[in-house]
């Protein structure tokens, strides 16, 4: 029993880090038609910004704080390269979605050389505070306070985009777009400016995942990213495009999968079974769970 | 014929493709300001292309001039921020947005909002702010769709067949409404259905394969049967 | 038949290179002639033949698979997996590889075909990265993980094995994408090629005109996948083994960085764009080790020592500036200097 509690909790937090990865991707694609590539780079950013934060600023003495700070820099961090990769490079390409996506494939590239270069490959372990090791009980299993940390910020991540696109008039710009972009336009709203925000938005939530990953992972290399954006693309799909809602049922169900998966039949299989269960959403319904017909 | 005078729009040779086709032909026309003229012609003649070119939806060469602002291969929330209300063919609700949202979408920042006059116009839709815009019936639908147009004072409407696919009764639901909205408003009305046109618009254009074949009075064009005959394939009753 | 002069010319020249002694200096580190420069020709050449077969995946069809290097990949491993242990010899290998491709190609391309466009992209990507977790994780304890499978000499002709018949590799891989070339010219001006770009440019007018564009787009994307397993077996002759590098997303990605460099819509800028990336690809880390490089400082010599930094960089450059790839330079700079010239 304790140890199913242990997978489950596992599970969670995995699925916690794959809502942050996918989120945005979800939005970004629903909103833009844009796929992109880079986010796993954003993800890698944010994991750096928090490891060096916890490696350099030592005048901050407790850990905790530290890892707050590291956090929201994380986040900032994204929010920035997000922002600047829209307004600096994708905008540029506007309405040509094609070289938008290949963009978006050239940055990861870049990105990912670029942190090569300056850190290099080898994994980089993070300073934690020392609750972060220890362990809750919860009914009678010693779940890891680090999976319950993922999972407490991606709660908090996501009640706050519900609460962005259902509560603001941003977000209700966003949910429009998503739907239909040129309509919202003929209503004489700019809908560039909602491109940039949902980029911003999404390199945010990829850089604070990165922190997280740091933590979860124990350690951050260039490739973190990458390694995990293939099982955002997977939730994005298996939830549907543009939809948030879709976006954390799908990553509690991939996560699950994989976690179970590699637990009960056989290590390395997860993976597989991941891909087994994209391939039955494709079957039975191929626009994804929370998806609209016809995407 | 109008004098450019008391024209709100002046389209000037404009022409249009859509991919490799070239759609509109150097098309020239008035819409006179304050009252509704009708845009006709066969299926495929260009009608919805005309009004697509005029939000900047499709690019093109030529001008169309509304108040000394071009409007061709303008950006389109530009266009519409000069106080272009539109109406697209499909409507284009947002289905995943309630009424009350779709509404609150088309509000511009410092125009007026005359709910009170879009609530009087459509009784339905005060009714039911809090439904998805997705499940309102297709004439409640195009309700949502022309009172988003309504809800700015707008210099000019661009209607584009607002009663396609509804039936009769609903059909006079709507042309009684756009009649009480657009009493003094500016309106270029697109539609196939000759009756509509006749009971809304003083004025009508007529397209045939792209160029304009017809400018005048809509009731002029209604009493011709020769005309209605070789441009619309149809009889006006 | 005329057409056919040009591609004959052009592999002549190329099958002339074991004979030539001298090098072209910064580009290839000895003579073109030597085994070390024939392996990077031969390689290039491969990918060059890999990059048609995607030309007509996503070029022509308009197809975007993100997962192009799994069929390939599993022209590497499935060929030297069959001759270890089925101890067949290195052709036939190669053609039951290439019908496994072929099969797996039927049954994920019908899967992913229930999606299109960016969905699509996804789950190809999905499938390719599947693959490449098995590959590295090896549960069945065949593929050899992270260090790969070395070649089954064994089970190599002759005319394949040691250093000095280097140049019989290379004169297969000229042969191969030679091959595949006039393959590809002949299948994408035939009538299934027209319906292929028809689908690219308008699907639902293809519907209406009667056809299924399923059954088209199956088509492509099994032809696509043949090739580049067959590609697959050549390149597992050329490196000497397999390795999950083919695997890795960073590859499946590269093909398509292939394909867009040298542009689409001309099966031969396909094929440029596929030897050009080659010869980069593996040239590009020399000049990373240069001494040029390590004497930079370490924010910058860091990243230009990154073969990766250059290529993404180049490439987002090209995107921005030529998205119609290297062959469509030349037209551009043309038109830039004739409107120059009008005054404009």
């Amino acid at each position: 029993m304790s140890s199913l509690i242990l997978n489950a909790s596992t599970a969670l937090g995995l699925a916690g880090l794959y809502f942050l990865l996918a989120s945005g991707l979800s939005l970004i694609f629903g909103l833009m038609n844009v796929l992109n590539l880079a986010h796993g780079a954003f993800f890698a950013i944010g994991g750096y910004a928090a490891w060096w934060v916890m490696d350099t600023l030592e005048i901050v003495s407790s850990l905790g704080l530290r890892f707050v700070i590291a956090v929201a820099v994380a986040a900032l961090a994204g929010l920035v390269v997000g922002a600047l990769v829209e307004r600096g490079l994708v905008a540029k390409l506007y309405g040509k979605h094609l070289e938008q996506i290949l963009l978006t494939i050239g940055l990861s590239y870049v990105f990912v050389a670029l942190l090569g270069g300056w850190f290099t490959y080898d994994p980089r372990l993070m300073t934690q505070p020392a609750w972060f090791g220890t362990t809750t009980e919860i009914f009678g299993a010693n779940i890891p306070n680090n999976r319950l940390l993922v999972l407490a910020v991606a709660v908090v991540a996501l009640v706050g985009l519900l609460v962005f696109l259902n509560r603001t008039r941003h977000g209700l710009i966003i949910r429009a777009g998503v739907e239909n972009a040129p309509m919202v336009r003929a209503l004489g709203i700019d809908v560039g400016r909602s491109f940039t925000i949902v980029f911003a938005l999404g390199g945010l939530l990829a850089g604070v995942g990165g922190g997280l990953a740091a933590v979860y992972f124990n350690g951050v290399s260039p490739s973190l990213g990458t390694a995990q954006l293939i099982f955002a693309f997977i939730v994005v799909v298996i939830g549907g495009l543009g939809s948030v809602p879709g976006t954390a049922v799908a990553a509690v169900l991939v996560a699950f999968t994989q976690v179970f998966a590699n637990n009960y039949l056989a290590t390395g299989l997860g993976s597989i079974s991941v891909v087994v269960l994209l391939a039955l959403v494709l079957l039975v319904r191929p626009q994804g769970l929370l998806g609209r017909a016809g995407t | 014929m109008t004098d450019t005078a008391t024209a709100l729009l002046t389209i000037e040779d404009l022409n249009v493709w859509r991919g490799e086709a070239h759609i509109l032909h150097g098309v020239s026309f008035d819409v006179p300001r304050g009252q509704v003229t009708a845009l006709l012609g066969r299926n495929g003649v260009g009608k919805t292309t005309t009004l697509l070119a005029l939000m900047g939806l499709l690019p093109g060469s030529g001008s169309a001039s509304m108040s000394g602002q071009e409007l061709v291969n303008g950006e389109t929330h530009l266009n519409s921020r000069l106080g272009i209300g539109y109406v697209p063919e499909d409507r284009e609700v947002f289905s995943t947005l309630t009424v009350s949202e779709n509404l609150r979408l088309a509000e511009r920042p410092g125009a007026e909002h005359r709910y009170g006059l879009v609530y009087e116009l459509f009784p339905d839709l005060a009714i039911r702010p809090d439904q998805e815009a997705g499940t309102l019936s297709g004439g409640q639908q195009q309700m949502l769709a022309l009172a988003r147009a309504l809800l700015n004072p707008n210099e000019l409407l661009l209607v584009d067949e607002p009663t396609k696919g509804l039936a009769p009764i609903i059909i006079e639901g709507v042309v009684e409404a756009l009649v009480k909205a657009t009493s003094e408003t500016t309106v270029l009305l697109v539609e196939q259905n000759l009756t509509v046109a006749g009971d809304l618009a003083t004025a009508a254009v007529v397209l045939d394969q792209g160029s304009v074949v017809y400018t005048g009075g809509m009731q002029a064009l209604a009493g011709d049967r020769a005309l209605t005959g070789r441009y619309l394939g149809v009889e006006v009753r | 038949m005329k057409r056919v002069y040009p591609i004959l010319i052009v592999a002549a020249l190329f099958a002339v290179a074991p004979f030539v002694d001298v090098g072209i200096p910064f580009v290839f580190g000895t003579e073109i002639g030597s085994p070390g420069t024939l392996l990077v020709l031969g390689i290039a050449l491969t990918f060059a033949a890999l990059a048609v077969s995607y030309d007509i995946l996503f070029g022509y069809t308009g197809m975007l698979s993100l997962g192009h290097a799994l069929p390939f990949a599993l022209g590497v491993y499935g060929t030297n997996l069959v001759m270890i242990h089925w101890g067949l010899p290195y052709f036939a290998a190669s053609l039951v590889a290439l019908v496994g491709g072929v099969l797996i190609a039927l049954l994920l391309g019908s899967l992913a075909l229930r999606t299109s466009g960016v969905a699509f992209a996804m789950v190809t990507l999905a499938f390719a990265e599947a693959f490449a977790i098995l590959v590295l994780t090896d549960p069945l304890r065949i593929f050899g993980g992270e260090e790969g499978l070395p070649i089954a000499v064994d089970h190599l002709p002759d005319i394949f094995r040691g250093v000095v018949n280097t140049r019989y590799v290379y004169w297969l891989a000229l042969l191969f994408a030679v091959a595949v070339f006039m393959l590809a010219r002949l299948v994408v001006t035939s009538r299934a090629g027209r319906v292929w770009q028809a689908i690219r440019e308008n699907e639902p007018r293809v519907e209406m005109l009667g056809l299924r564009p399923f059954a088209f787009k199956l088509a492509s994307f099994v032809i696509a996948s043949a090739i580049a397993s067959a590609a697959g077996s050549v390149y597992l002759l050329l490196i000497r083994g397999a390795n999950a590098g083919t695997t890795s997303a960073l590859f499946t990605l590269g093909i398509l960085v292939m394909v867009v460099l040298g542009g689409t819509g001309k099966l031969w800028g396909a094929a440029l764009g596929g030897f050009i990336y080659g010869i980069l690809d593996l040239r590009l880390s020399e000049v990373a080790t240069s001494d040029f490089i390590a004497d930079m400082p370490t924010w910058l010599g860091g990243p230009l020592s990154e073969p990766l930094f250059i290529l993404g960089v180049l490439f987002v450059l090209l995107i921005l500036y030529f998205p119609g790839g290297l062959i469509s330079i030349p037209g551009q700079l043309r038109k830039a200097r004739s409107a120059r010239r009008v005054g404009q």
